[in-house]
């Protein structure tokens, strides 16, 4: 396993369910995913399910499920807006989240209405939340 | 194969030349070889059928009798069940279906009693119904009973529907929301989704029960209810349960019994008592009628006086000249959710075991399930971390987070280790707020001896776990298939037969 890909990026902040969201250039896009410790604990991940570009998702409410060989769980949105777009690859590919939680598993990018939740960690206090 | 079970010592040795995967049917075809021939055509024939109606590429097998009833003892022989093995499946509550149950479901007036007789020609079926309903009434306290549900999951959409319908009732249309602890089963989120509300998880404690603070602080006049079972799923005795449904019901909300894990307190506590305003009862599990596998079901529900005008229809009734009817015509009644008078041979399994049993018997069964569940938590305690460390009640759940902390062992290793000890696993990575959970409920019916031989095995899996991690790992090892690529069959499920060679 490339553990680069694996460490908690300073970059971009985190939500107590384990998302991740990320700003982008233009200033009210994100991207949203789930963190390494997350894909760990759910195991071999087999199905992920996404809004539709255009769906409206409300700030910690579900948007998803990420279903694993184990379990089945909601995905908690970090942010209110409209999403512009969902990673396609994960269809055919949903491992690539295992692999690749913060960079090629991402899973939607979503125009945000305000600014995201207060309620927001840095990745050192998700690591301090994990344990790590 | 099953029967011959392994002891200790064998289970050891991997053996490599195992019992061989029974082949399919297909597999077993012979060209020329059928196993039926129609009968000589005494009438006349009919015009074909249209030409476009017609496959010559129908790869049906053909195969004798004889090797079809052999294909299907051999499997049958493999099945893994309670008649045949140790089936500690926490939850699911695999207790042993006494012979008695299927003597009186045969007898001719329960199996050849037809629906749609007219209520005077089956008196005694209709009053083994009633029977039941008012022993399922006593056992839990409450008013009225309803047979109809199909399963325990149809009874938890009939519970909630009438919650539904109580409020719509009364004019509220502001409730939308249910509450519903994070250690729920499945359902119970599921089941709030189909009658249109959305649910909100209350977190567990550090005692592993209901958050207190986190349930008042959702505690608005938008709640519709909340769905609770207790014992919950840590099979852990809620101990602040009236506190609880206190709470629900100051804001207005109604609580839903989920009746999982009433094993545990048949004859020491009545539902309705701790405050709850109905319940499902699964009674393939507490009154001991045969586990699904797709055939017939029954999830009876109970309810309090609030409820009781919802009940789905019919309802068995006594007249004051003593003759029982079907009552049909309730105007506040959620509905009809079954075909006839709900699945009648189950309920009367259900009834032979509860007169089996009696007061004092009902009573034995959950004190010495509990006894049991007990028993192998102080058994394992030393080498399973606990995920709450109290007294639990039929059921407990252990974490394997130190095996898998030290030998890189996991829960999943140990499940599939199990099955090569001719034991069916526990249930696994359930409850969802365990790390690496077992959850073990060894039930009333098994002796000391077999919960002796389940704690021996347990401890050799955790030598085995530390001095040769990777048997665990590719276990199982004395089983016709190995270790199952579950993720491959998850992400590319094959769902059609296709001959060698073919495309699928």
């Amino acid at each position: 396993m490339d553990q680069d890909a694996h460490t908690t990026p300073t970059d971009r902040r985190y939500t107590a369910e384990h998302e991740w969201i990320k700003q982008e250039d233009a200033d009210d896009t994100f991207l949203v995913g789930i963190t390494s410790f997350a894909q760990e604990q759910l195991g071999d991940i087999v199905y992920v399910e996404l809004p539709k570009v255009g769906d409206r998702i409300e700030a910690g409410q579900p948007f998803g499920v990420v279903e694993s060989v184990k379990t089945a769980s909601d995905l908690y949105a970090p942010v209110s807006g409209e999403v512009l777009e969902v990673n396609a690859a994960l269809v055919d590919e949903p491992q690539i989240v295992n692999d690749d939680p913060y960079q090629g598993g991402w899973m939607i990018r979503v125009k945000a209405e305000g600014t995201p939740s207060e309620g927001l960690l840095s990745a050192e206090q998700y690591a301090d939340q994990i344990g790590e | 194969m099953i029967a011959a079970m392994p002891d200790l010592e064998s289970a050891r040795t991997v053996v490599t030349a195992g019992p061989q995967p029974e082949p399919l049917l297909s597999e077993l075809s012979h060209a020329g070889a059928p196993g039926y021939r129609l009968p000589t055509l005494d009438v006349p024939e009919a015009d074909s059928l249209d030409a476009v109606l017609l496959r010559e590429d129908l790869p049906l097998p053909e195969i004798g009798e004889l090797d079809v009833v052999r294909h299907y003892t051999h499997l049958a022989q493999r099945n893994v069940c309670i008649d045949s093995v140790f089936y500690p499946l926490g939850s699911c509550t695999m207790k042993y279906n006494p012979r008695v149950n299927e003597d009186v479901a045969r007898l001719p007036g329960i199996a050849h009693v037809h629906p749609l007789q007219p209520d005077e020609t089956v008196q005694g079926a209709l009053e083994l119904l009633y029977r039941l309903q008012q022993a399922l009434t006593e056992i839990t306290g409450f008013e009225s009973a309803t047979l109809q549900p199909a399963a325990g999951a149809q009874g938890e959409l009939a519970g909630m529907l009438m919650i539904r319908a109580y409020h719509v009732d009364r004019g509220d249309a502001r409730r939308k929301k249910v509450l519903v602890p994070d250690s729920a089963h499945g359902t119970n989120p599921a089941t709030a989704a189909m009658c249109g509300y959305y649910t909100v998880a209350i977190p567990t404690d550090a005692h592993g029960e209901v958050d207190l603070d986190r349930l008042r602080a959702e505690c608005d006049d938008t709640v519709a209810g909340m769905m609770l079972t207790n014992p919950n799923t840590l099979g852990l005795f809620e101990r602040h349960l009236q506190e609880v449904t206190s709470i629900v019901h100051a804001a207005g909300g109604l609580v839903y019994g989920d009746g999982a894990n009433l094993n545990a307190i048949l004859g020491v506590v009545k539902p309705a008592e701790m405050g709850f305003d109905c319940l499902h009862i699964n009674v393939h599990k507490t009154f001991s009628t045969p586990h699904g596998a797709g055939g017939p079901g029954a999830g009876p529900v109970v309810v309090s006086e609030l409820l009781e005008p919802y009940l789905p229809t019919p309802l068995v009734v006594q007249g004051d000249d003593g003759s029982f009817a079907l009552v049909h015509h309730r105007p506040k009644s959620i509905g009809r959710l079954k075909g006839f008078q709900g699945h009648f041979g189950i309920l009367a399994r259900a009834y032979t075991y509860i007169r089996m049993h009696g007061e004092d018997g009902l009573r034995q069964v959950s004190q010495t399930a509990v006894l049991n569940a007990n028993y192998l938590r102080a058994c394992l305690a030393d080498l399973y971390d606990l995920a709450y460390d109290r007294t639990c009640m039929h059921e407990l759940v252990i974490s394997g987070r130190r095996l898998r902390e030290q030998h890189g062992v996991r829960t999943l290793d140990v499940a599939k280790r199990l099955i090569d000890y001719g034991i069916h696993p526990p249930t696994i990575y359930f409850p969802l707020n365990v790390e690496e959970a077992l959850m073990i409920e060894p039930t009333e019916t098994e002796s000391k001896a077999t919960l002796d031989r389940f704690v021996r095995v347990m401890r050799r899996i955790a030598e085995e776990a530390a001095d040769d991690p990777e048997l665990l790992r590719a276990a199982p090892h004395l089983q016709p298939v190995g270790r199952l690529d579950e993720v491959t069959a998850a992400r590319k499920p094959i769902l059609r037969w296709g001959a060698a060679g073919s495309e699928e």
